[in-house]
């Protein structure tokens, strides 16, 4: 998902606080920033919600692409609201972290200096004006069924900003289906292109649920904790259940020539990502890895001027203030 | 890490007639951008007609630990709701 592979950290605290602390979410109470929590608990939370947020901001490199190529006037405006929206969730996911007691430029340099992850699915690139529907329809798409769990989740600010992000990720994915939609049912050749696009997004899509259940190692924990919902293969298999019939009204088909409804489960079967690409961009080796990076480093840089300039205005600023009081 | 933008608190007024309420938090200079950036990241959709900024290290909190102290003396007092007192139906609504 946006947060995959989040290794839950083993916590060595006192078993009698352990247990209170289970209790209290086993009732269904929000832990709040200044209440006691294990050590564990909060380091995997300051790295699960550092990689969503990381994912969001990642996420704008490949649809800000696009924003001065879209075919319309309308779509750009629509492109432009939605990358500035994913720069909002962003924000609402730092501040989230920053509870738990890592400041913002500290988690920003984990990810420009690679300790920190975001999403693999913002490592594959957006070659034309089709893909661009798809990642709304596909990778939003995905991003709610993990996101809308998470409401639920344990910690109080996470919890929250979750809510602030379900509330306008419904946007994003229904303008995604349109985009794709209005070329579905357009020219040959643009029927044509969204097919293509479908082709290249179906398995990084699935791959946004993180490892197969059975090798994802670090559920457990996360779940007793209620920082993770669902398992990996329960989302992925919703997604799939929800999309195949989203792609046949288009008269688009799914890659997966072994996608099957099978009436005994009551869900769709289907053919697993190739792990392997997915372990590769993982470990930084996807087609975008080094330009996602490095556009990020380079903006951080680049700005590094205006936020000295800035803080230096507030204090000369205040000191004048303060020297007329 | 030393020329970090402080953090900001932010309280946004929904409507005209209600309270502000805090709606999350956000990193600026000063107030000025404090409340423009507040208008971008937190009413992006009409959710607003005033904004508070605040310097999250004015605000001072309550700790949890003293949650018994704070609120127990209140739970002994049932009195101070009305439906602590039988009014006769006879007498009518009240």
């Amino acid at each position: 998902m946006y947060a995959q592979m989040i290794k839950s950290e083993a916590t060595q605290d006192d078993p009698e606080k352990l247990a209170a602390f289970q209790a209290r979410i086993d009732a269904g109470e929000k832990i709040e920033p200044k209440d006691w929590m294990p050590e564990g608990y909060r380091k995997t939370l300051i790295r699960q919600i550092g990689q969503h947020a990381h994912s969001e901001i990642v996420g704008q490199l490949p649809e800000g692409n696009w924003i001065t190529r879209a075919p319309t006037l309308e779509r750009k405006a629509i492109l432009l609201a939605k990358v500035q929206d994913e720069a909002g969730h962003g924000l609402y996911l730092y501040c989230a972290a920053e509870t738990l007691g890592v400041s913002r430029d500290e988690i920003t340099e984990m990810l420009l200096d690679g300790r920190m992850k975001y999403s693999s699915i913002f490592n594959y690139p957006t070659l034309n004006w089709a893909d661009i529907g798809a990642v709304g329809w596909l990778v939003d798409g995905a991003a709610i069924m993990n996101q809308v769990p998470l409401q639920r989740t344990s910690f109080g600010p996470y919890s929250r900003a979750m809510i602030r992000i379900c509330k306008e990720e419904s946007f994003h994915q229904r303008q995604g289906y349109d985009a794709i939609r209005k070329m579905a049912e357009g020219t040959p050749e643009q029927k044509k292109m969204a097919q293509d696009a479908l082709n290249r997004l179906w398995y990084p899509s699935l791959m946004m649920f993180g490892p197969s259940d059975k090798d994802s190692v670090h559920s457990a924990q996360s779940m007793a904790w209620k920082i993770k919902m669902n398992t990996n293969d329960e989302l992925r298999q919703k997604f799939v259940d929800q999309t195949v019939p989203q792609a046949e009204y288009l008269g688009l088909t799914i890659p997966d020539p072994d996608l099957k409804w099978n009436e005994e489960r009551g869900h769709y079967d289907y053919t697993d990502p190739d792990w392997s690409e997915f372990f590769e961009v993982i470990k930084g080796n996807g087609p975008c890895n080094v330009d996602r990076l490095a556009a990020r480093n380079k903006a951080w840089d680049d700005g590094a001027w205006v936020r000295d300039g800035l803080l230096a205005h507030a204090k000369k600023k205040a000191a004048r203030q303060h020297a007329a009081e | 890490m030393k020329n970090e933008w402080p953090l900001w608190e932010i309280f946004i007024r929904g409507q005209h007639g209600m309270s502000h309420r805090h709606v999350g938090s956000l990193h600026a200079p000063d107030a000025e951008m404090a409340i423009k950036n507040a208008r971008d990241v937190y009413t992006r959709r009409n959710e607003g007609v005033s904004i508070w900024v605040v310097e999250a290290n004015h605000i001072a909190a309550s700790s949890p630990s003293d949650k018994g102290p704070l609120y127990e003396p209140s739970e002994s007092k049932v009195y101070r709701h009305p439906t602590f007192f039988d009014i006769p139906e006879e007498v009518g609504a009240m």
